[in-house]
């Protein structure tokens, strides 16, 4: 875009002066050396808080229980062949996955929802449905706990008007890691809403109108003019979502702690199970770091996507 | 193909704005018809009725003898070619044509051949495999033209399609629509600000004004016998001049008045129709090109002094600005060999043939 060319030709940073320059000055009028000293400060801070206890925990991860001596990648080999770890990497996908399709479902229809009624009334449905999203996790899944939980659940009060069995919400295995999806989706979904919302809004009117005198029905608009227009919002958010819902740590550890028998773990509690609760430390950092070649590997795929659609169609 | 009609039209936006306040238009099959007007006029409005993306408030909109003011756009069989093209851009030239008749359920042979036809016409088949931000303006302007074509409807709709285009192109995809009309013959309705292009691409011009039409006829018929004042200032440039008058008659005769004790005899032929005028102030409206140097031989020739106060030399003509008490700025065309300097005094020649005479009050033209 024209921006980057303005940045390009900015003026030189600094006026000449008479008396000749030091060494100094003449490094500093270097374009390339003042760029290294403003972003120093972000360097500094994503080395100590980024870059520093990743290398930390990859060198943690391969000492052994006592933080003695070093074994190598013996911790990440006596996780794979432990079944409860397994069962970690199989539930964090499943709860991921389903959690961010969920939100992305939900938040579009929200936004869809949101998009359709006059911008007054907008602002405050917006404000409403953004509620969740602002709660502090760890406070609002108490609340959902609490609503959960077999003695007082007023959801299991609910449905007993309508004449419904009480469901076990926290304490068997798929009602449990439905009961964490529903509280991740409640929290996460209004997030998905928000960036929907603007993606909707920044699709020009001009387009629908086109397309309905091209002969499209409403659902044709969605399908053909829409969602492609918001692809790279859509990528972006799931990719964005998958991060932080696969590296969820609060909902779990709080709504069940894991339980029932550990089958509600993912990796983030696990870890904090394996490393702090039983003191294993390096054990520990190698749960976590499973995650990061997953990741990795689904950021790398969706970036480039995003990458060559906007060189297509500039969006 | 068809005929469209509207019949006392009325759009009303929420917060009262009427934007078009009855309009009556009858548009003949195979017709091109131009909505012409200043800006805010209410021609987008009436465009967008007639394609139904804005609800109608009054009155009745009937396309091919069918009366569509419930119907929506997809069934109306109409295409739209909008100001900023509105391509679709994550979709292929191509697939920009094809999609009107994709979501038709059209064949895939015929979409191929319909696409592969227009884009002959237009000359763009070598873009058809690019997305719309590989394009210029030009050809984003023929794919937004090929997808109205490759449809074949009933009625065309332009909504200022060039308006976007610098001058030279804009010029140059005049006259390609011009033939594209000629060559499919589609009921077309186009609207534009600019007079030149509702001119030169018009069957029958449309001129609107506040949300009424002020006249419709033949842009020859605009040009030579405006109605009102409003399109005999609209229609032409340099503008029509206007000079406050009074008719006078002289034994037998009648003579027109202007400022600065100026007399031009009324022509013969035209007497009778002001005879009744007698005395009467009025505006004195004559175009540039018919006040030009010094000429002879003709009965309704008459000179008049001026002091031109801006020369623009135009090379193949000269334009000389002067003005009279009362009046503003004035225009007369001149022969470019004729000298003329500002401050000089000049001799110019009105042809009283083509002057016309309006009501001050009304804007009538009389
Ligand atoms: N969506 C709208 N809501 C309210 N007023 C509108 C809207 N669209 C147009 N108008 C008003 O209606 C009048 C006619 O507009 P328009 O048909 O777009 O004019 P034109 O195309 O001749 O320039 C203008 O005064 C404009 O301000
Ligand atoms: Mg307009």
């Amino acid at each position: 875009m024209a921006s980057d060319a303005t940045i390009a030709h900015a003026a030189p940073v600094i006026a000449p002066r008479a008396t000749p320059p030091t060494t100094l000055q003449k490094m500093a009028r270097r374009r390339s050396t003042i760029a290294f000293l403003l972003t120093l400060p972000l360097l500094a801070v994503i080395g100590g808080l980024v870059a520093w206890p990743a290398a930390y925990a990859i060198y943690l991860s391969t000492l052994n229980r006592r933080m003695t001596a070093f074994i190598g990648l013996e911790n990440y080999a006596i996780l794979l062949e432990n079944d409860t770890f397994r069962m970690v990497i199989w539930q964090s996908c499943f709860f991921a996955i389903t959690a961010v399709i969920l939100k992305a479902l939900i938040g579009f229809w929200l936004a869809h929802m949101l998009h359709h009624i006059p911008s007054k009334g907008q602002r405050v449905w917006r404000g409403m449905l953004l509620v969740p999203w602002v709660i502090p996790p760890a406070l609002s899944t108490l609340g959902w706990w609490w609503m959960f939980e077999p003695s007082y659940s007023s959801i299991n009060w609910l449905l007993a008007i309508f004449s419904v069995p009480p469901v076990p919400w926290l304490g068997e295995m798929w009602w449990a890691r439905i009961s964490v999806i529903i509280v991740n989706v409640w929290y996460g979904a209004p997030f998905f809403m928000i960036m929907y919302l603007a993606a909707l809004k920044s699709v020009p009117d001009q387009l629908y109108e086109a397309a309905d005198i091209d002969g499209a029905t409403g659902w044709q608009r969605l399908r053909y003019v829409t969602l492609p227009m918001m692809r790279n919002i859509i990528s972006i958010t799931v990719l964005f979502s998958l991060i932080v819902t696969f590296a969820n740590y609060d909902i779990v550890r709080v709504l069940t702690n894991g339980g029932p028998r550990d089958l509600t773990h993912v990796f983030a509690s696990y870890a904090f199970q394996v490393g702090v609760l039983s003191g294993n430390i390096p054990r520990g950092a190698a749960v976590s770091l499973f995650m990061f070649p997953l990741l990795a590997v689904i950021a790398f795929f969706v970036l480039r996507g995003i990458n060559e659609r906007t060189k297509e169609i500039g969006a | 193909m068809a005929q469209v009609t509207l019949r006392r039209l009325v759009k009303e936006y929420e917060g009262g704005v009427q934007a078009v306040k009855g309009i009556d238009l009858e548009i003949a099959d195979h017709e091109f018809v131009v909505l012409v007007g200043p800006s805010g006029c209410g021609k987008s409005t009436t465009l967008r009725m007639i394609a139904g993306l804005e609800d109608i408030t009054g009155g009745e909109i009937s396309i091919g003898g069918t009366v569509v003011n419930d119907i929506p756009p997809r069934d109306r069989d109409i295409a739209m070619v909008f100001q900023n093209y509105a391509l679709y851009p994550h979709m292929t030239v191509f697939d920009n044509m094809a999609f009107g008749l994709t979501l038709r359920k059209f064949r895939k042979d015929e979409i191929q051949r319909r696409v592969m036809e227009a884009a002959r016409i237009l000359d763009i088949t070598q873009l058809l495999d690019r997305k719309p931000k590989a394009l210029s303006g030009g050809q984003r302007q023929r794919v937004a033209m090929g997808r109205a074509i490759v449809r074949d409807p009933k009625v065309f709709l332009f909504d200022e399609p060039l308006s976007n285009l610098d001058a030279k192109l804009r010029v140059q995809m005049r006259t390609e629509i011009k033939k594209v009309h000629q060559t499919v013959r589609t009921t077309t309705v186009y609207v534009t600000h600019d007079q030149v292009e509702a001119m030169t691409l018009a069957d029958r011009v449309v001129v609107m004004n506040g949300g009424i039409i002020e006249q419709v006829g033949p842009p020859q018929e605009l040009y030579h016998r405006p109605a009102t004042r409003f399109v005999a200032g609209f229609i032409g440039s340099p503008a029509m001049n206007f000079i406050p008058a009074r008719i006078e008659p002289a034994s037998g005769a009648l003579n027109l008045r202007l400022p600065g004790d100026i007399l031009l005899p009324i022509p013969a032929e035209r007497s009778d129709r002001y005879r009744a005028q007698g005395g009467r102030e009025v505006l004195f409206g004559i175009r540039p090109e018919h006040l030009t140097e010094t000429r002879q031989g003709r009965a309704t020739y008459a000179d008049l002094e001026v002091v031109p106060e801006v020369i623009e030399p135009m090379g193949m003509e000269t334009l000389v600005h002067f003005h009279m008490d009362g009046t503003r700025d004035l225009c007369a065309r001149l022969d470019p060999t004729i000298p003329a300097a500002p401050g000089q005094p000049l001799r110019l020649t009105a042809d009283l043939a083509n002057m016309h005479l309006l009501d001050p009050q009304s804007g009538r033209v009389l």
